[in-house]
């Protein structure tokens, strides 16, 4: 097909396309650009107190300085290390107790209301009786980002299970499976796809209890330079911080993004 | 080897729900012999898939017994090979990987079961496909190899649970014919559950109507047909084809 030169009609049909691509990437670089030239301005005529408001050229100002004395890798990678170790172990606890509900309808109906609960529950009201029963070090970090993703697993996966195809269940049933085959032949292969959906979910959410948990410990990672930057009133620092973060937790999603094209790629 | 495959002995079966109980079967009678192709028709719901849920294990009926090859039912044996309404290949799975399936639950996976499978998949033109991935195949491909992952356990007797009814018109055709085939071929004992009466008259020997729910035997109809190969396409065309369809559609006694 494609071999064949293409009509007249069907070039003009690829070229509106091609415009079309363009001229989405175009507008959002531009607002990008738009948006950060903006502010420079708007801190550079005073339209806006820069001490409050900081400014990008500050902004890299200060990210130079972080990185000469290396402080922005040990906060950036440690937020980063929390946040993977956080939404790994909720992510996989989820399922472990996922993999009990479903063998156990019993425990499920016993627990669904629980479990409801705790789903409304916002987790970083928690944060404080962590802190005070685990310490303020880094295991309450991550126990915080454990506890925001960890139901939210469950509830999904638990779902993914139940709505694994009964007919299929039914052939291994034929076959003579018994209940660990089904999970490990059927069920588990087949809920693949939905626990990598969670584990993107998870990576924000698990982010939300790492920073929640760095403003409380106050000891080290992005969550801490904000706190401390809005507590000393350096408006540089905090919005560095933020853009920093911005950027991790992207990287962070890609990453499982990519790894969810890899994984489902023989679906 | 026993003539009776099958023996179906006072067999009732209830079903119990929040809302009631529902009896699907009422002392059926029934006996199988070895090597034939036994259809099973019935109005909707009158309990036929319940009946092979029963052959096979998977549900123990309420009274009554069933025998396979003179040994009671006791749970899912690999004798009785099932075959569901669609093909319910794994999509993670490669042809190959899903035929060994029930080799690999029941723990038989060796290098001769290996091997087995492996000839059934080049003797039933699967042979270049073994290691594709099942949406890389036809409808009737994937319908053959379902059937090759069935016959890899090597059972005696093989549950068709309307296998045809997912494929379009055509096609479905083409496979009763082709599974047809190699049901003959491997010498298998094979009950067919169906919807549609001409796809019995065709492909079995023996036709078994059903009443209304709860289940009974009917009537049962031995198929005589006048043609040279005794194949499902060309038995469409035999003189007493449309004899049988029409007394087997009375006695459905369908009401719309």
């Amino acid at each position: 097909m494609s071999k064949v030169e293409a009509s007249k009609e069907h070039q003009i049909y690829l070229q509106k396309h091609k415009i079309r691509k363009t001229s989405i990437a175009v507008s959002q670089i531009s607002i990008f650009i738009a948006f950060f030239a903006l502010w420079e301005i708007a801190a550079y005529f005073k339209w806006i107190d820069p001490f409050i408001m900081s400014q990008p050229s500050r902004v890299v100002k200060t990210v130079v300085s972080l990185t000469s004395d290396g402080s922005i890798f040990l906060h950036t990678g440690i937020t980063v290390l929390e946040t993977i170790i956080g939404f790994l172990s909720g992510t996989i606890l989820g399922t472990v107790i996922a993999i009990i509900l479903w063998w156990s309808d019993f425990v499920a109906k016993v627990l669904d209301p629980y479990l409801v609960v705790l789903n409304a529950l916002p987790k970083t009201a928690l944060g404080p009786i962590i802190l005070v029963w685990i310490g303020g070090t880094t295991s309450s970090i991550i126990v915080m980002a454990l506890l925001t993703s960890i139901i939210v697993t469950i509830l999904n996966v638990y779902l993914a299970f139940k709505s694994c195809d009964e007919d299929k269940v039914k052939l291994l049933t034929t076959l003579g499976a018994v209940k660990l085959q089904i999970l490990s032949k059927v069920v588990l292969p087949s809920s693949i796809p939905a626990i990598i959906s969670v584990l993107k979910i998870n990576v924000g959410l698990s982010l939300v209890g790492v920073i929640v948990g760095e403003f409380l410990v106050s000891r080290a990672g992005l969550g801490y330079l904000i706190i401390y930057g809005g507590q000393v009133f350096k408006m540089d620092l905090v919005m560095t911080s933020v853009l920093i973060l911005a950027v991790a937790a992207a990287l962070m999603y890609l990453s499982v993004n990519w790894l969810e094209k890899k994984l489902t790629k023989m679906r | 080897m026993v003539d009776k495959v099958v023996e179906i002995k006072n067999v009732s079966m209830n079903y119990h729900t929040l809302s009631g109980e529902t009896q699907a079967i009422r002392n059926l009678s029934l006996d199988i012999n070895n090597g034939e192709t036994v259809s099973i028709v019935g109005p909707s719901g009158c309990g036929k898939s319940t009946l092979l849920s029963l052959i096979s294990g998977i549900l123990k009926p309420t009274s009554g017994s069933i025998l396979v090859n003179g040994e009671p039912v006791a749970g899912p044996s690999s004798n009785v090979g099932y075959m569901l309404q669609k093909d319910h290949l794994f999509g993670w799975r490669t042809i190959i990987k899903n035929a060994t399936l029930g080799l690999e639950i029941q723990k038989k996976l060796t290098k001769d079961s290996q091997a087995y499978v492996e000839h059934l998949l080049d003797e039933y033109g699967l042979a270049d496909f073994k290691h594709h991935y099942p949406k890389q195949l036809s409808g009737g491909m994937r319908q053959r190899a379902a059937l090759i992952r069935t016959l890899a356990t090597n059972p005696d007797i093989l549950l068709l649970d309307e296998p045809f009814s997912a494929l379009d018109y055509q096609t479905r055709l083409a496979i009763s014919e082709e599974i047809w085939l190699i049901i003959k071929k491997e010498r298998k004992t094979a009950i067919l559950v169906t919807h549609d009466i001409s796809e019995a008259v065709a492909c079995s020997e023996r036709i078994i109507v059903l009443t209304n729910r709860p289940a009974e035997v009917k009537n049962i109809h031995e198929i005589y047909l006048t043609c040279d190969k005794r194949t499902p396409i060309s038995c469409r065309e035999a003189p007493e084809f449309r004899h049988y369809f029409n007394k087997i559609w009375k006695e459905l006694d369908v009401h719309v």
